[in-house]
């Protein structure tokens, strides 16, 4: 049983409109049998943050084409994307690319 | 080509997975910090070298910004525009061997009243941008999309080119330039090669510009401000909107730079946005245009240039470089923002694209280098501009003045006028080919007086001068799809209806005088 982690959530280039248009947020993941990943982040996220239009944040199990995710200020691709285990405090960054947010 | 792409994805993942601690390219020392390209890894310090070293290259390269230029930069507020700004005022603050030397204004366009925005919520982004443009120091102009009904006919005439200058000017240009800093470097070191009394003066200046928009007229007159939303209630889909934005947009950009003595714009457009423009112009019915659309420069309009200094970053490096490196944007809801995928042409080629780009990590560069590989037929700077009918709205070369008899577009003119003569009274007024227009003006006119009877002209006062000019006849193949996509032509601003009746008239009289003139052709067999 992995104790519960804070994470800190930030939401950029017109994703925060999604999340009520709020940029930052502070959470609390429960704690859990096995260690959080990033793919159960977006689930959860999708079920406790996301405000309105999940297809324009989620797709399929991952984040929707166009949205660049930072984990610790590090691109996401060079820690396991969907499979990078989160630690307690981390920074995750979503910034939308595209036109309109 | 798949089995290809499968073996290149393989390959990637194999490099990128055990890459938690993965070093740079470059240095081979630095933590990896992003990856750009297939699977090029940089840190903090290379990649901030790589986008400032790119930025110069590309004006470098082109060799057009002459120094000293006035230049004025379009910032939207958002990424790649601010992270354009972002590299001008690193270019022009260090003393480096490669430093930008010419003299930079900014201009925001405020279109909010296009968007739906509240005035609270523009004024707020507005004093927000206010502070951003003024910790540069540079001059900045706010203009207001509702403007574009105070706008003069001249914003669409193509003013014949400067006079080109010769190949190899530049070289002694910068020369001279140089020389002169060091001259002026020698009495007042400090600011370069800019004189602080004048950079003063200027900043100054520019605030009471400001100034003046804000108190003066407080964003725009009621009046405009209900005009322009007419003007884009009576377009009917989101394409045409965004089409016409663009349009309005592009041409006050143009006008201010004219009036305030700048001749080149650069606008922030990215490689990712270059590429799904020139793949949505394309279903625009633009490709006529593509070259000048996605091109480094766009000498359309003659007198002002226009050039995309940040088409050889991808939105993914901005956006990084803006966060890494706390390059403050804002993001300001436009038209399409939480559109559905499918609600424009331009939108549903974003998503296309990005997808694409997801899983075959080249799609972007090898669209983009494609637009890089385009030229018009006609060389730009021919001495007969005059000659070279333009467009109207986009003042791109008319793509649709001798349609072939063969052509799709001929066959598609031939059907549309078939169908229109079974409307009888249509057909009566004025020709087959304007009667189209005409009847929608005079149906619509019913409805919303005010549009077509404020230009002083009754609707249907007379037959031989269609009150609603005959827009079409003036414009390329897509502009004409954009105003087909409108309700009625009575809501768009002054300056293009009067800029499309002058031309009516003038052909009209070239027409009535053309048996006195002498004829070109007949002029040049006789001379040889």
């Amino acid at each position: 049983m992995a104790a519960p982690i804070a994470l800190h959530l930030e939401f950029g280039g017109g994703a925060e409109l999604l999340f009520g248009g709020v940029k930052d947020h502070q959470v609390t993941l429960p704690g859990q049998s096995q260690p959080w990943d990033m793919k159960q982040l977006l689930v959860w996220i999708r079920g406790n943050l996301l405000k309105e239009r999940p297809e324009l944040f989620v797709q399929g199990d991952t984040v929707r084409p166009g949205i660049l995710v930072l984990i610790n200020d590090a691109d996401w691709e060079l820690m396991g994307e969907l499979s990078y285990e989160l630690q307690d405090q981390d920074n995750v960054v979503f910034i939308s690319t595209l036109h309109g947010g | 080509m798949c089995q290809v792409d499968e073996e290149y994805n393989e390959q990637l993942e194999k490099r990128t997975v055990p890459s938690v601690s993965q070093r740079c390219v470059k240095c081979k020392e630095g933590t990896a910090a992003l990856i750009i390209r297939a699977g090029d890894a940089f840190c903090r310090g290379c990649f901030k070298d790589y986008f400032v070293h790119k930025f110069r290259a590309m004006l470098g390269k082109n060799r057009l910004i002459f120094p000293g230029e006035r230049v004025l930069l379009a910032v939207s507020g958002g990424q790649a525009s601010s992270s354009m700004l972002a590299q001008v005022q690193e270019g022009l603050s260090r003393n480096a061997p490669k430093k930008l030397r010419f003299t930079p204004g900014i201009i925001y366009i405020d279109e909010g009243g296009a968007c739906g925005q509240s005035m609270e919520e523009r004024e707020g982004v507005i004093a927000e941008l206010e502070t951003m443009f003024r910790a540069t120091g540079y001059p900045f102009h706010i203009v207001h999309l509702e403007q574009v009904f105070d706008l003069p006919i001249s914003v669409l005439e193509a003013v014949s080119s400067a006079p080109q200058r010769p190949e190899g000017s530049y070289k002694a240009a910068v020369e001279q330039f140089v020389q002169n800093a060091r001259v002026k470097g020698s009495c007042s070191p400090g600011e370069g090669h800019m004189d602080p009394a004048v950079l003063d003066a200027q900043i100054q200046l520019s605030h009471l510009d400001t100034q003046d928009l804000a108190n003066g007229t407080p964003p725009s007159s009621l009046q405009h401000q209900q005009d322009l939303e007419r003007l884009f209630a009576s377009v009917r889909t989101l394409t045409a909107k965004e089409d016409m934005l663009q349009t309005l947009r592009q041409h006050l950009i143009v006008h201010t730079a004219r009036t305030k003595g700048y001749t080149k714009v650069m606008m922030g457009d990215s490689c990712s946005r270059l590429a799904v423009k020139l793949l949505s112009n394309i279903s625009l019915g633009r490709g006529a245009s593509l070259a000048v659309d996605t091109g480094f420069s766009d000498q359309r309009y003659g007198d002002v240039i226009i050039v995309r200094p940040m088409r050889d970053y991808s939105s993914k490096e901005i956006a990084f470089y803006n966060r890494m490196f706390g390059v403050p944007s804002i993001f300001i809801p436009g038209l399409d923002t939480k559109a559905p995928e499918k609600a424009s042409i331009q939108h549903l080629t974003e998503s296309f694209v990005t997808m694409l780009q997801a899983d075959f990590p080249s799609t972007v560069s090898t669209i983009y280098r494609t637009s890089e590989k385009l030229h018009t037929a006609r060389p730009p700077h021919s001495s007969e501009m005059e000659t070279v009918a333009k467009c109207l709205l986009c003042l791109c070369a008319l793509d649709t003045k001798e349609a072939e008899e063969a052509s799709a577009f001929h066959a598609t003119l031939v059907s549309e006028r078939l169908s229109e003569k079974r409307v009888p009274e249509s057909a009566q007024v004025g020709s087959a080919s304007t009667a189209d227009t005409v009847g929608q003006c005079c149906s619509s006119g019913v409805g919303q007086e005010g549009g077509c009877s404020s230009r002083g002209q009754g609707c249907c006062s007379s037959n031989l001068t269609p009150v609603t000019p005959d827009l079409k006849s003036l414009l390329c193949y897509s502009c004409r799809l954009t105003i087909k996509d409108m309700t009625g032509v009575e809501s768009l601003p002054p300056y293009i209806v009067s800029e499309a009746e002058r031309r009516h008239r003038r052909s009209q009289m070239k027409k009535e005088i053309s048996e006195f003139l002498l004829d070109d052709e007949e002029d040049e067999v006789a001379a040889s």
